[in-house]
């Protein structure tokens, strides 16, 4: 949405600024719908009028045959088709389910494999379809960045595509214009372009994995030898591949098989969290540890990291480090393990730590890996690379691939090279695909000021955003449900991308627009993926291998092939000594990285993922300047003051928020916020961290000055408390008292018996669900909570009723810290409804709106219900939402179709909570019996369990033995949160064991890694 | 309006009378009724209604607000989900016992000096259930649902879950209800009489006389009044002591600590006596000498208020011992830790606030000096309203904000809004008040002719115009 006080470059200003705060007003479809209606007024005509002599001059009406008066008919009925436009057509092209039901008939969905492309990466889903549109994404089993799961922003993904925000409509110089006249100026730019080879001709793009990609911009080179083609995202890997180069002399990527890791370091790596494999790294980490009994060999995590991730709260031994002295770090370990690096001077506490990692890793030899954040500088991924290769771990755990990405130079030097190019002049025409760099290019480019110099903008992108308002031309993008493509994983494996409705609002693929600089009179991207996969696998069989590759969900054969090194042990010594200079700054340091659910603002107007709380933090719709408790202190911050941060010249100003593990005087800022023209959900929101970010500094700097300010500011934190306060909630402990004891879970309270009761017990004759989570597992990724959101129609409700408490999430990640404040514990809690055996709620509700079924579920009658919140008051567990408003979006076309026609929108004023999915347990049951046998385990899965990547949940009917809950339930460390109450939750626990090194503890006092809740 | 002498040497009843010296059957019929039949309304009572007639309208609005944009207008929240709407519920219907309990426990046991004082607290009650009754339904998150928690037939072949003590209440503030206004009501038709004979206007004359059911006062309409009464004094006394049991059960039933206790019936009863007593005390004071009411009024009724007061106090005070005492005792982590929270959790200046507002305060009314003297007595009072709703706001809000998980703890707030429909209610219970006190006696004529001496000596004087005789014997009821 165009903000008000923009200023459009070269145009006369009309009387848009009153159309356009008029069209403020409204949202989605009726946007146009508005527009369409307010094409009657004067305004409107006038507008019309006055436009048209330049809209008729970017049409060559000799060619394209359309006269001045049909335009205006034309412009008038393209606005009506646009209104329509939330009628859900199919695609045109032929797509092929993953999952065929036996007959296609109205309310039962299709299955679509797809992949989606994370930070240019893919993982691989299995979108469902309700009738043409695509409602839920699920992970793809077969896919390796997937394997069945997906993260947050892969679940949130599907609601941008429906956002009512997104950029409907083609602008030249802001002002509405039309497909044929972009496409006319478009050719008549090539043309002279092609006259001087492309001289002046760039295209920009974020990371590209994509084969076909790839294949027409090869063509392109071909046609216009001297254009060039550059690539930027914020989230690149410029630093592992340079480390890469620097030891091995080739630029590669690592990859990382947790399943095979008895010892992983990472040093300021957060695995879990971020990166394209993310996922993955969680199901094979959890797979990993298992406690199995007495015999139980678990592996052991270090994570030594400068902001508190989910990868340092799921490690055994954590260490908050600046993220300056990683490098330290790197160096006495590679020393340790018998490198020919000197070891630096560290603080006694750093160096038992070094030397209890050096002590395992060598122990481990091929079975341990050293992983090094993007982050930190090359050398220390260099280092990285010495380390695994000379412990041979090269062999194990960590497997060198050569890249997936299409780029082949860093992506800092690509951009900056077309910075420089542009301000020189020599860029004619920049066409920038899927990117925003006015929002997040490195400051010291100037970006927007080169970019003037270019007399030819273009922007694709899914919103009209920064980058958009200040190009002459913008077309809105296809969302990738919406578009054919391909896309690769780290490993290679390639997906071929189907959509699964046509554009909503007439959105262009990158391949298209490639298609239309090759010159293509209709530029289509099915056809520029079906030539590209022909050339590839030869006609005889295409059709076959398209229909199995597009069902299948991956391309066979196209996993890379593991690359062979040699490491340059002269230039890893260099590269130690190198950094030898690094390190030991004093000062305030400040870390920036990616919003662990916004991430680099791309997703800002993505409202699930504004509202889920961050991991560790808890808090929803801003970024903060995250401090360490000690830090805190000795500044005199108190949480949402508001700060102001002076880093190289630059200002900002935010909030600060006190969060335990972040080491001491390092301030953690987050990417992302602080858009300008996100939309309604993102712009505005938060502080931008762009402007400190440079090319020499692209995660963090030290000499930052801080100054508090006055004001201080409302934050939407989910979670107030932290501490346990003596309560065994979350049960945890040290590997050895778990070999001893592994019932020490059931020894903590004190249960009552099932006949502690004046009523007669339920008697299941049928199935009686149950869930059970591991929290030993469980890595509090978040991923449950929106696939929850996704899957049950649960509404946003806006930071000012999070911070009242109101928000409406059915599950929540509990997060609690034990142990020392500086250094804490974190142990992660998926709290949802428990479905108790003696639900409390049930027996305050005055309307019987709470009941209990027959099959143990705790089932809420929205329609029943009339709002006394008893149910809620007498929850133990507070995991009931109210609603205290009308939250549920009632109005807007566009979000009706996301929603699940399963589950009921629920209205104002009632109450609401998890149901254990009860419209998959509804459809399982019916499957079942319409095909006359039983119901099998695992034929029901929930919304949580089926996207969480650590298989910490499950669900399923404990009155068959055999079923996998039965089993996790018959595990001894199961045990019921506040079961001391007798409510007799159906969805219990199982405690969680840590692995910390005895050596890191042998003179602790207290055992702070003992048996967990005691205090 | 007035013509008694407000400047006595010793204030009437300081040793003990409870009727003004010198009164005759004439005299006391005179004055009460006057205050209804005069033509000319005081000033003050302009003044009064107006003020209450604006908060009404801070009422009304609070109420179209809340209507139109749902209960997230109030601080409510998750975990707290009961804010002001549920405290101010159980404190009105706290102070809707005095009424009851003047009229009928005293009536049963013969409590003589009740008689003054037991109309305007039986008004009271009533219209502070009226408040309290309101709330129940405003706080639902679907108010105009709320017959469904009535066991109504219906299509839907639903009964409401008897289990849940919110249907209990239900009943119980029903059942009180029509039973208060029933009591209310017959105490009320005798005087109606009086006030039909003695009005002049036709208009009076007609609406009082439809109230007054045909009343002449003779021997056979004053054995049934008797009996009638009598029955309904039974029947209410039980309620007294019902209504606020199951009002407390509202709490006491769940699992949540600081609620679930067992202390909480009885120590709720006392509570809502208290904090009755103290209203009854807080509206005869200025009452009393605006009208110039010292000869009906007297001091002894003062201090015996205040001597009740003062016992139910300690018991609330030993309700909140106990409540500390168990909580530690049990050892019961959830429970230990929410006293602990009370004590020095954010919410401690609200707990303090209420152990110096019931606890600490009302132990002046030891001294004679401070039950003696209305403007000490009218601040105690005020102090004990105070502080009765600063209990419930504790019970309520601390136990809610921090109880098993937590992660789940989270603090209350209240919005303008909450405070608008607070406030906007006393302008409903002033403006029902005011209109009482214009339009129905507000002290029992007939009960008052009984205490004077003249109707010991001349059992069938004829004390006025003719509403009928005055009851012979001074016993009452008998």
């Amino acid at each position: 949405m165009p903000a008000t006080d923009e200023k459009d470059p070269g145009v006369t200003r009309l009387d848009l600024a009153a159309l356009r705060s008029r069209l403020e007003e409204t949202s989605g479809p009726e946007y146009w719908r508005s527009l369409d209606a307010l094409a009657e007024t004067p305004e409107f005509e006038d507008f019309l009028h006055a436009e048209f002599p330049r809209q008729a001059a970017a049409l060559p009406e000799a060619s394209s045959g359309v006269a001045r008066r049909d335009f205006l008919k034309l412009l008038g009925a393209s606005l009506a088709f646009a209104g329509a436009s939330a009628c859900t057509r199919q695609p045109t092209e032929k797509i092929v389910p993953a999952v065929k039901a036996p007959e296609e008939a109205p309310g039962r969905p299709l299955s679509f494999a797809t992949a989606f492309p994370s930070a240019g990466y893919g993982m691989g889903l299995l979108v469902e379809s309700h009738e043409g549109r695509p409602t839920k994404i699920e992970g793809n089993p077969e896919h390796p960045a997937s394997l069945g799961a997906t993260d947050v922003i892969g679940q949130a993904s599907i609601l941008t595509l429906y956002d009512p925000d997104r950029s409907q409509v083609i602008r030249n110089v802001n002002e509405v214009s039309s497909w044929d006249g972009f496409a006319a100026e478009i050719r008549a730019i090539l043309e002279s372009e092609e006259r001087r080879e492309g001289e002046g001709l760039r295209i920009l793009l974020g990371a590209v994995t994509s084969p076909t990609i790839e294949s027409r911009l090869d063509e392109i080179r071909s046609r216009f030898p001297r254009a060039q083609i550059h690539f930027w995202q914020t989230e690149n890997r410029d630093h592992a591949r340079a480390g890469a180069t620097l030891a091995t002399g080739r630029r590669l990527d690592a990859i990382l098989s947790p399943r095979q890791t008895s010892v992983l370091v990472s040093l300021d790596e957060d695995f879990l969290g971020t990166g394209p494999d993310r996922v993955r790294h969680i199901r094979e980490w959890s797979r990993r540890r298992r406690p199995s009994g007495p015999d139980y060999d678990p592996p052991r995590l270090y994570v030594a990291e400068s902001v508190h991730t989910i990868s340092g709260a799921a490690a055994d031994e954590r260490l908050a480090v600046r993220a300056a002295d990683v490098s330290s770090l790197a160096r006495a370990i590679a020393h340790h393990v018998g490198l020919p690096v000197e070891s630096p001077a560290l603080s006694d506490a750093h160096t038992r730590w070094v030397k209890a990692v050096a002590e395992d890793l060598t122990r481990n030899r091929g079975a341990g890996a050293v992983i090094v954040g993007e982050g930190q500088a090359p050398e220390v991924h260099a280092l990285a690379w010495a380390i695994n290769h000379h412990l041979g771990n090269m062999e194990g755990p960590i497997e060198a691939v050569a890249p997936s990405t299409i780029d082949d130079a860093a992506m800092g030097e690509s951009i900056r090279a077309l910075a420089r190019d542009m301000r020189a002049g020599k860029v004619e025409a920049l066409f920038m695909l899927g990117v925003n760099p006015i929002y997040d290019a490195p400051s010291d480019l100037g970006f927007a000021d080169a970019l003037a110099s270019v007399t030819h903008t273009i922007h694709l992108g899914l919103y009209a955003d920064e980058t958009a308002r200040v190009s002459r031309w913008h077309v809105p993008a296809a969302h990738y449900l919406e578009s054919w493509g391909d896309v690769r994983s780290l490993d290679g494996t390639a997906t071929l991308q189907q959509p699964l409705i046509a554009p909503l609002y007439d959105g262009k693929s990158a391949l298209e627009i490639l298609g239309l600089i090759l010159g293509e009179a209709r530029p289509s991207g099915h056809k520029a993926l079906r030539a590209h996969w022909q050339k590839e696998w030869g006609e005889p069989g295409f059709e076959a291998s398209w229909e199995q590759a597009l069902h299948d969900g991956v391309v066979v054969k196209t996993r890379s092939a593991t690359a062979s090194f040699r490491i340059d042990r002269e230039a890893v010594r260099n590269a130690a000594s190198a950094l030898a200079g690094a390190g030991g700054v004093d000062g305030l340091e400040v870390t920036y990285r990616p919003h662990p659910t916004v991430g680099d603002g791309s997703y800002a107007n993505n409202g699930w993922l504004q509202e889920c709380p961050t991991p560790m933090a808890k808090l929803t719709w801003d970024n903060v300047v995250l401090v360490a408790p000690a830090t805190a202190e000795r500044l005199e911050l108190q949480n949402q003051d508001v700060v102001e941060l002076e880093v190289g010249g630059a200002m900002l100003r935010g909030p600060v928020w006190i969060l335990p593990g972040q080491p001491e005087d390092s301030l953690g800022l987050q990417l992302g916020y602080g858009r300008t023209r996100a939309g309604k959900v993102g712009t505005g929101r938060g502080f931008d961290v762009y402007p400190i970010k440079t090319t020499s500094a692209p995660a963090f700097q030290t000499g930052a000055r801080l100054t508090k300010t006055d004001e201080t500011a409302r934050l939407a934190c989910t979670q107030d408390h932290g501490t346990l306060e003596g309560r065994h909630v979350v049960r945890f402990a040290d590997v050895d008292t778990y070999r001893r004891d592994p019932a020490f879970a059931q020894h903590m309270a004190h249960e009552p018996s099932i006949d502690d009761t004046l009523y007669p017990n339920y008697e299941y004759k049928g199935h009686a669900w149950g869930m059970a989570i591991d929290l030993d597992a469980c890595v509090g990724c978040n991923a449950c909570l929106v696939a929850c959101q996704s899957e049950n129609n649960i509404p946003v409700v806006g930071p000012e009723q999070v911070a009242m408490g109101r928000e409406m999430h059915w599950m929540r990640i509990d997060r609690y810290w034990t142990g020392d404040l500086d250094e804490p514990d974190t142990h992660h809690q998926p709290m949802l409804c428990q479905h108790c055996e003696r639900a409390p709620c049930e027996v305050v509700c005055p309307v019987n709106a709470t009941v209990h079924d027959g099959e143990g579920l705790n089932l809420m009658v929205y329609n029943r219900c009339v709002g006394t919140r008893y149910c809620s008051n007498n929850c133990p567990y507070k995991v009931r939402r109210f609603n205290f408003h009308l939250y549920a979006d009632w109005d807007t076309e566009s979000l009706k179709l996301q929603r699940n026609p399963d589950v009921t929108v629920r209205s104002r004023g009632v109450m609401e909570k998890c149901t254990y999915c009860i419209q998959r347990i509804n459809h399982g049951r019916n499957e079942a019996k319409k095909d006359g046998r039983t119901l099998q385990d695992g034929e029901i899965v929930t919304a949580c369990q089926q996207v969480c990547p650590a298989d910490a949940i499950v669900f399923g009917d404990l009155n068959d033995p055999e079923s996998e809950v039965a089993k996790r339930k018959a595990d001894p460390r199961n045990y019921s949160v506040l079961g001391e109450l007798n409510t007799r939750p159906r969805t219990t626990y199982l405690a969680s064991v840590k692995n910390p090194n005895p050596a890191l503890h042998e003179d602790d006092e207290s055992d702070s890694h003992g048996t967990g809740g005691h205090s | 309006m007035s013509d008694v002498v407000r400047s006595e040497p010793a204030p009437v009843g300081v040793s003990g009378e409870i009727i003004g010296p010198g009164q005759t059957l004439g005299s006391v019929t005179d004055k009460i009724a006057s205050v209804v039949l005069n033509e000319r309304v005081p000033r003050g009572w302009w003044v009064g209604l107006g003020i209450s007639l604006a908060l009404l309208m801070v009422f009304v609005t609070a109420l179209g607000v809340l209507l139109a944009y749902g209960t997230g207008v109030w601080g409510v929240n998750v975990p707290v989900a009961w804010g002001f709407a549920i405290i101010n519920f159980v404190w009105w219907i706290g102070i809707g016992h005095a009424g009851t309990l003047i009229s009928a426990i005293l009536l049963l046991f013969r409590q003589q000096w009740r008689t003054s004082i037991n109309r305007f607290a039986e008004a009271m009650t009533l219209f502070a259930v009226a408040c309290a009754g309101l709330y129940p339904i405003l706080h639902l998150g679907r108010p105009w649902l709320a017959y469904w928690l009535f066991p109504y037939p219906n299509t839907m072949a639903m009964w409401p879950n008897f289990r849940s003590p919110l249907v209990w209440d239900v009943f119980a503030v029903t059942t009180y209800a029509t039973v208060s206004l029933m009591f209310w009501f017959i105490g009320l038709i005798p005087d109606l009489a009086t006030l039909r004979d003695r009005s002049e206007s036709l208009a009076a004359k007609k609406i009082y006389g439809i109230f007054a059911m045909g009343w002449r006062g003779s021997a056979r309409h004053w054995h049934r009044y008797e009996t009638a009464y009598l029955l309904l004094a039974a029947l209410s006394t039980p309620l007294v002591v019902s209504v606020h049991t199951i009002v407390s059960f509202d709490f006491a039933i769940s699992v949540i600590p600081g609620w679930h206790a067992t202390i909480f019936p009885p120590y709720f009863v006392a509570g809502a006596i208290f904090s009755g007593f103290a209203m009854v005390a807080t509206i005869a004071i200025p009452l009393r000498w605006a009208y110039g009411l010292e000869n009906f009024i007297t001091m002894k009724h003062l201090d015996n208020m205040a001597r009740v007061m003062l016992a139910t106090g300690l018991i609330v005070a030993y309700g909140y011992m106990m409540e500390a005492f168990f909580a530690f005792y049990s050892g019961n982590l959830f429970e230990r830790s929410m006293i602990q929270l009370r004590f020095s959790g954010p919410y401690s200046s609200a707990y303090w606030a209420l152990i110096l507002c019931n606890v600490a305060i009302p132990q002046l009314l030891w001294f004679k000096r401070v039950r003696l003297n209305t403007l000490s007595l009218l601040f105690v009072a005020v102090v004990v309203n105070i502080g009765m709703w600063l209990e419930r706001y504790v019970i309520v809000v601390t136990s809610l904000s921090n109880d098993f998980l937590p992660s789940s703890w989270e603090s209350y707030s209240p919005t303008v809004w909450d405070i608008a429909l607070y406030v906007g209610s006393f302008g409903l219970f002033g403006t029902l008040l005011f209109l009482f006190i214009r339009f129905l006696p507000m002290i029992s004529i007939f009960e008052m002719r009984t205490l004077v001496p003249e109707a010991e000596v001349e059992p069938n004087g004829n004390g006025g115009s003719g509403s009928g005789p005055a009851r012979p014997g001074s016993e009452g009821p008998s």
